[in-house]
């Protein structure tokens, strides 16, 4: 009877913290989004900002995060696929390893306010990159590297042992082995993973303020020279984001209309965050059903 | 074809410091049907995949002895691991075949080992079938999954797909113990017509099966070799108490 009692009221607690979650959840995104979206119009997505006047855009600042995003994923996935196929299946367990993985795990818990003084500190004024897009892309492989390393390392961990011992059996080397048997199979934990990993990049602001900067030049999007300072392809220019713009005209914005702009701002950031998290669920069950069942 | 056997001299395996193998030297010949039987925890499987070095990739574990194919010793530490393999082809207990389609399962061993033609390995891949008795139920769905065949589907197919890239010698771990009887005589069939080509090296759990498809049966307890003769004479006249208790299920 006692149990009983204790088992119900187990589960109510449960139920009601659960509830709570979502409702909190729920909230959040709905006040974000129904302020918002009604703010979002291809205008608003497309023109630049303004600084005194109505009618600011956030063109600039979205194109920003979009190429700030391939640039940091182009620098982290190679050395992230890389480090976490080393982790799982060369590292001899021992000391050394243990202690590189607890490294790692520190790594990933890094407050990203830090990693943005570091970058300031030792990419912008050291090594004099300035505040520019490769600043801001090197300071987020930073605080995105542990979590594909280790990501890898568990979608390699996760194969079977015969799916490995059935290649090398057949005389296959262990590199041939990895990439032909291993990674196809990992595939979709390692591909939602890195889409859930560019989504944390996508909402990052803190680790930027200090690297990529606060401010965008003129950006003329006729030109595609990426050595001209105007391009926006130009990697080693100053490069606001949408989330450090967010920051900004909710602490500084003087137009009028600011509120508005940083409601519908925000929306966007929220809904393409939701996106990439939808994309991340949605493509890694294609993948798994494309690897394993029938056609 | 010149067929080839395999002689394990004094191998003994240990696992840190416990030893799972201790001086086992057995001879296996060509186009023979070599079962490996005993309790769980005797050491066959530990000893079936040293034969082609797979207990290399776990660590702790330590392989001592010599194993001869022809005049070379393959336990040596300037073996050629990789190409030795290729001659060694294996079979594992539960069916693992590649998460790919049928015909990449077979392909896949042969072209990394230089077969780029496409009619070449088409001709490789429908052979390999054949031989593995799985041609007929397969031909019309070569590019479905592989996973989407039954479980002794499946292990035909891994039978297959070892026997692609040529081997001397293959090696069945308990090659039919996840399968129904029926899959399991389907393959107890294979194994009897693979023997003309092969030297097969099987462990099983069956007794019934051992006596079925084997030329000669060794005897494993606790890591050692109680005896090694003709199957039938193990079965019907072995030489050791601890033999005949055991195939008669006294205990094991």
């Amino acid at each position: 009877m006692k149990a009983k009692t204790a088992d119900k009221i187990a589960t109510a607690v449960i139920i009601a913290v659960s509830g709570l979650i979502v409702l909190v959840l729920a909230g959040l995104l709905g006040y974000i989004l129904i302020r918002g979206v009604g703010h979002i119009s291809f205008d608003f997505l497309t023109s630049p900002p303004e600084t005194i006047r109505i009618g600011g855009g956030i063109g600039p600042q979205l194109f920003n995060s979009i190429f700030l995003l391939v640039l940091t994923m182009i620098i982290t996935i190679p050395i992230g696929l890389g480090a976490g196929i080393y982790m799982s299946e060369y590292a001899p367990a021992n000391r050394i390893t243990n202690f590189i993985r607890l490294i790692v795990e520190v790594l990933s818990s890094v407050p990203s306010i830090i990693v943005g003084l570091f970058g300031l500190l030792v990419l912008v004024n050291m090594f004099n990159f300035g505040f520019s897009l490769f600043s801001g892309a090197l300071a987020l492989t930073v605080f995105n590297l542990p979590l594909m390393v280790r990501i890898t390392e568990q979608g390699l961990k996760g194969v079977p042992r015969e799916q490995k011992e059935a290649s090398l059996a057949l005389g296959l080397t262990k590199w041939k082995t990895i990439t032909s048997v291993m990674l196809p199979i990992s595939m979709p934990v390692v591909l939602t993973g890195t889409i859930l990993a560019a989504g944390r990049v996508f909402g990052e602001a803190a680790a930027l303020l200090f690297t990529a900067g606060m401010s965008s030049p003129r950006l003329d999007f006729t030109n595609w020279n990426p050595l001209s300072p105007f391009s926006p392809l130009n990697p080693f220019r100053p490069a606001e984001t949408l989330a450090v713009h967010i920051w900004k005209i909710n602490s500084e914005g003087l137009a009028p209309d600011a509120s508005q702009i940083a409601a519908g701002a925000s929306a966007v950031l929220v809904i393409t965050v939701l996106l990439f998290n939808f994309g991340a669920r949605w493509l890694g069950r294609y993948m798994y059903r494309k690897f394993t069942a029938i056609k | 074809m010149e067929h080839i056997g395999l002689t394990a001299k004094d191998l003994s395996v240990h696992y840190g410091d416990r030893p799972a193998v201790k001086k086992v030297s057995l001879d296996f010949a060509a186009k023979q049907v070599t079962a490996l039987i005993g309790p769980s925890g005797c050491g066959k499987s530990t000893f079936l995949r040293s034969l082609n070095r797979m207990n290399d990739l776990i660590p702790n574990c330590k392989v001592t002895g010599e194993i001869w194919i022809r005049d070379k010793n393959i336990n040596s530490p300037s073996t050629d691991v990789v190409s030795l393999r290729q001659k060694i082809g294996m079979v594992w207990q539960r069916p693992n075949p590649f998460h790919k389609s049928i015909y990449e399962n077979i392909a896949f061993g042969p072209r990394y080992h230089g077969i780029k033609n496409k009619k070449a390995l088409d001709e490789i891949v429908e052979q390999s079938l054949k031989k593995a008795a799985l041609w007929e139920e397969t031909k019309d769905r070569l590019n479905n999954s592989a996973l989407a065949l039954s479980g002794g589907q499946q292990q035909r197919l891994c039978i297959a797909r070892s026997i692609a890239v040529k081997p001397d010698i293959i090696l069945m771990d308990e090659p039919a113990s996840a399968l129904d009887p029926v899959s399991t005589s389907k393959i107890e069939e294979l194994i009897a017509d693979l023997k003309r080509d092969y030297c097969i090296v099987i462990v099983t759990h069956n007794m019934q099966q051992a006596a079925r498809v084997s030329d000669k049966t060794a005897f494993f307890l606790t890591g050692e070799v109680m005896e090694y003769d003709l199957t039938q004479n193990i079965f019907t006249n072995p030489q050791r108490q601890e033999t005949s208790d055991y195939i008669t299920g006294r205990f094991g």
